[in-house]
């Protein structure tokens, strides 16, 4: 009923082909932004800070890993690592030059991480599949032991931790203890939006429709003209500088220090069961997916004791995490049972039948 | 359909849940405590758990709380994983707790220039940073009795005195194997300035968190290397499998030492042969005292713990029993200072810093001879005390030595010069402002 297409017309071919050609998607989008900033102002700390920012900077690691997989078609599984080296060069930066803001500093990370990414982004012109992704999976041994093996990368400090010096945005702490949870989320949030756009264009425009070409079969579009090697490798590059910004905010605007270990195989992983379930090649589905596998047992972290309670039933911590560990497995299976596209998918059919609602067809 | 329905389910939970959230009543003190009983640290999170746990809880079952005000004891299970750390410190973060214990290296680093803002002190109880010991920079973080630095210059004296003399060291050679994260890693420039002093040659063999189970590769090299003694800094099921492929390797046990962390299991799990090897330990073992048949008798017995009744009285479980020795004085000594009956973690971080467990002090909470005694003050949040070195006998620890002070003189420079840098490198690193109370 509210949710339709009949009588928005278009006059010109840039108007047809605007992302969001909907008049109401782009309202709902316009909401859901200024929403996530006013709850800057309505949430409580713990929301903003152990929800909500480590849900955007998953978000953007999702959406950088979809870039690479999802859109190119090429599996990796060195995210944990590129993210690493956003994170550790950003610190080195940042200790280098602290009379530059950091928020520079942040960006300029992750063209580092892309450098790294693209190198080791080399080997795919030669191998696909499962093969690309143990290649990948050495940068990610690599990587970490660089993280452990080279102090120069902590300045030489003892506890081999990075962390995060105070660092202000017009007199405003926006980094280390004294930074509040508001403004770094509302800096994180910032941050999203500005590279999630800037995705968003990627991916619609010319190189998002090389790399689907590539994705979809590289014979044929090396025969179009796309060259595969500029291609691929500028696909790695753009994934791992997302991740590289991404891990620079997990390090720097969200723990507020880290050790090597956070960037360990798992949190590849991690990103990548994101994109699994999210749904390939779709970036709000990078966000569904970290919705789903970071939020989720949170939710349930706080709801089970709740709903147990009521029955008598005082379960451990421990027990908690067992079952946080069971529903999560559970739910991925049958999502991917009932949508094998990932979330993402749902969501669209979702929006056809709202169109076409309240009649079936 | 059957989505919608579902997620509206899960919305509606979700908001029931926060509205749900237990309202701690005015009259009682929020002690989270980090725990983890599952992932692959659980074999010595398992024991710590629920010594903290048991220990406390038989105060409130006893004595009805601390000073009359009972605890509400709340686990929140880290899995020794930072992330999942920093999630509990957030969710803890507005009960008002009045101490946390991250119970990890890992977790503790990111919490460590928190705790000045949000007036939380941290205990971690000879783990995290070894610089924390100076309270003059670090006002709010607390990590007695001893560090890191303290215990390998231990080892190491211990060593040297059964050679003869530290000199006689010169020459000789030590393994080192340790778990290759901030907490392994932690005692390396003191034993490499150590080795350069004496003239001894130092064998590095990190274990990554991720071998922990296979750690035939470094075993093999020590084979190869013949290191005259073996220095373990290990945790969770590095322990138990570095015994196993000790035993394994045929390296000789009684030259094997590791610091205060391998439990009875990782002990027995290198079965007969395991006999010899040795570590440091800073408190008995044992359920003989008074405070731990209390525990028996208003915790176990009455199936308020998940600890099973043989193991109460590990290393491990008395370890945790320390740790809330230390919450409970803190609690009480900020009772005393302040007048209140309900502090804060204002209170308790002024508490910590005057805690003074005596001979007289321990006897009087019923745990006479269990430990050395303890006292920190304003600018010593650590101690520095002594231990003791304990060895295993195929079924048991047994203490085979006297208390060995640490080196002090080596490790006091190393401490300041790493807590300075420490200040240094966190520009705006706040001066202390908390006001040192007369008693310390």
């Amino acid at each position: 009923m509210l949710y339709r297409e009949a009588g928005q017309f278009k006059t010109n071919y840039v108007a047809d082909s605007a992302i969001f050609p909907l008049r109401e998607d782009r309202i709902g989008l316009g909401l859901i932004v200024l929403a996530a900033y006013a709850l800057a102002f309505l949430g409580n700390s713990f929301l903003l800070q152990a929800v909500m920012i480590p849900f955007l900077v998953f978000s953007l690691a999702a959406i950088g890993l979809n870039i690479l997989t999802g859109y190119t078609g090429l599996l990796s599984l060195g995210t944990g690592a590129f993210m690493g080296v956003g994170a550790y060069a950003c610190y080195k930066l940042m200790t280098a030059f602290p009379g530059v803001n950091v928020i520079v500093w942040i960006f300029v990370s992750g063209f580092f991480s892309a450098a790294v990414g693209a190198l080791f982004g080399l080997p795919s012109l030669r191998i696909k599949g499962f093969y690309l992704a143990v290649a990948t999976l050495a940068a990610q041994f690599f990587l970490q032991w660089c993280f452990i093996r080279i102090p120069w990368l902590v300045n030489y400090n003892v506890s081999g931790a990075l962390d995060a010096p105070l660092r202000t945005l017009f007199g405003i702490p926006i980094m280390g203890p004294n930074a509040t949870p508001q403004t770094r989320y509302l800096l994180v949030l910032t941050i999203v939006i500005l590279l999630t756009w800037l995705a968003s264009n990627l991916v619609h425009g010319r190189i998002g429709r090389m790399w689907i070409a590539i994705r979809d079969m590289d014979l044929a579009a090396e025969l179009m003209g796309i060259r595969p090697l500029q291609t691929k490798l500028l696909a790695f590059a753009v994934s791992s500088y997302y991740c590289g910004v991404a891990g620079a905010l997990l390090v720097f605007l969200w723990y507020g220090g880290a050790e090597y270990d956070v960037f360990n195989i798992n949190q590849s992983f991690f990103i990548l069961f994101m994109v699994i379930i999210g749904g390939l090649g779709s970036l709000i589905g990078s966000f569904f997916g970290a919705a789903l596998i970071f939020i989720l047992p949170i939710v349930l972290g706080i709801v089970l004791p709740a709903a147990l309670s009521p029955f008598g039933l005082s379960v451990g911590a421990d027990v908690i995490e067992h079952l946080r560990f069971m529903i999560v497995g559970a739910l991925i299976i049958f999502f991917l049972i009932v949508e094998p596209h990932g979330l993402a998918r749902l969501w669209q059919i979702g929006k056809q039948k709202l169109l076409v609602w309240p009649f079936p067809y | 359909m059957s989505f919608r329905a579902m997620s509206l389910g899960l919305a509606a939970a979700t908001m029931l849940a926060g509205a749900a959230l237990p309202a701690f009543a005015q009259d009682s003190i929020y002690v989270p405590l980090f725990t983890y009983r599952t992932g692959p640290f659980a074999g010595s999170g398992t024991f710590i758990a629920d010594g903290m746990h048991d220990y406390l809880e038989m105060l409130n079952q006893r004595d009805g709380g601390i000073g009359g005000v009972k605890l509400v004891l709340e686990e929140c299970e880290t899995g020794y994983d930072t992330k999942k750390g920093v999630e509990c410190y957030e969710a803890v973060k507005g009960k008002n707790p009045v101490v946390v214990n991250p119970w990890s290296t890992g977790i503790t680093l990111p919490l460590i220039p928190r705790a000045s803002v949000d007036k939380i002190p941290i205990l971690s109880m000879a783990y995290g940073l070894s610089a924390s010991a100076r309270g003059d920079i670090f006002p709010w973080v607390f990590n007695p009795p001893a560090t890191y630095w303290d215990g390998l210059s231990m080892i190491i004296k211990f060593i040297g005195e059964k050679e003869g003399g530290l000199d006689k060291l010169k020459g000789k050679k030590i393994g080192f194997i340790h778990l290759d994260a901030a907490f392994g890693k932690e005692p390396i420039p003191l034993l490499q300035e150590l080795a350069k002093d004496i003239g001894f040659e130092v064998a590095l063999y990190p274990v990554a968190a991720q071998d922990m189970q296979n750690q035939s590769s470094q075993w093999l090299s020590a084979r190869r290397d013949r290191p005259d003694y073996m220095i373990m800094w290990g945790w969770g099921s590095m322990n138990g499998a570095a015994v196993k492929e000790a035993v394994r390797s045929g390296y000789p046990m009684d030259k094997f030492y590791a610091v205060w962390w391998p439990s009875e299991d990782d002990a027995r799990s290198g079965g007969a042969g395991a006999k010899g090897f040795k570590e440091l330990n800073w408190h008995a073992v044992g359920a003989n005292f008074p405070a731990i048949q209390d525990i028996q008798k208003h915790v176990i017995d009455k199936g308020l713990s998940k600890a099973s009744k043989d193991k109460v009285g590990e290393v491990l479980y008395n370890r945790g029993i320390y740790n809330s020795l230390l919450i409970a004085e803190g609690i009480a000594q900020a009772q005393k200072l302040t007048g209140k009956k309900v502090v804060t973690g204002e209170d308790v971080r002024r508490g910590m810093e005057n805690i003074k467990l005596d001979a007289a002090r321990l006897k009087e909470l019923g745990l006479e001879g269990f430990t050395d005694q303890l006292v920190l003050s304003c600018n010593d949040h650590n101690g520095h005390r002594a231990a003791f070195m304990q060895e295993w006998d195929g079924t048991k620890w047994v203490k085979i030595s006297n208390p060995i002070e640490p080196m002090t003189d080596r490790v006091k420079g190393q401490l300041d010069a790493a807590a300075k840098d420490y200040a240094e490198k966190n520009a705006g690193w706040p001066k202390r402002t908390e006001a040192c109370d007369k008693a310390s």
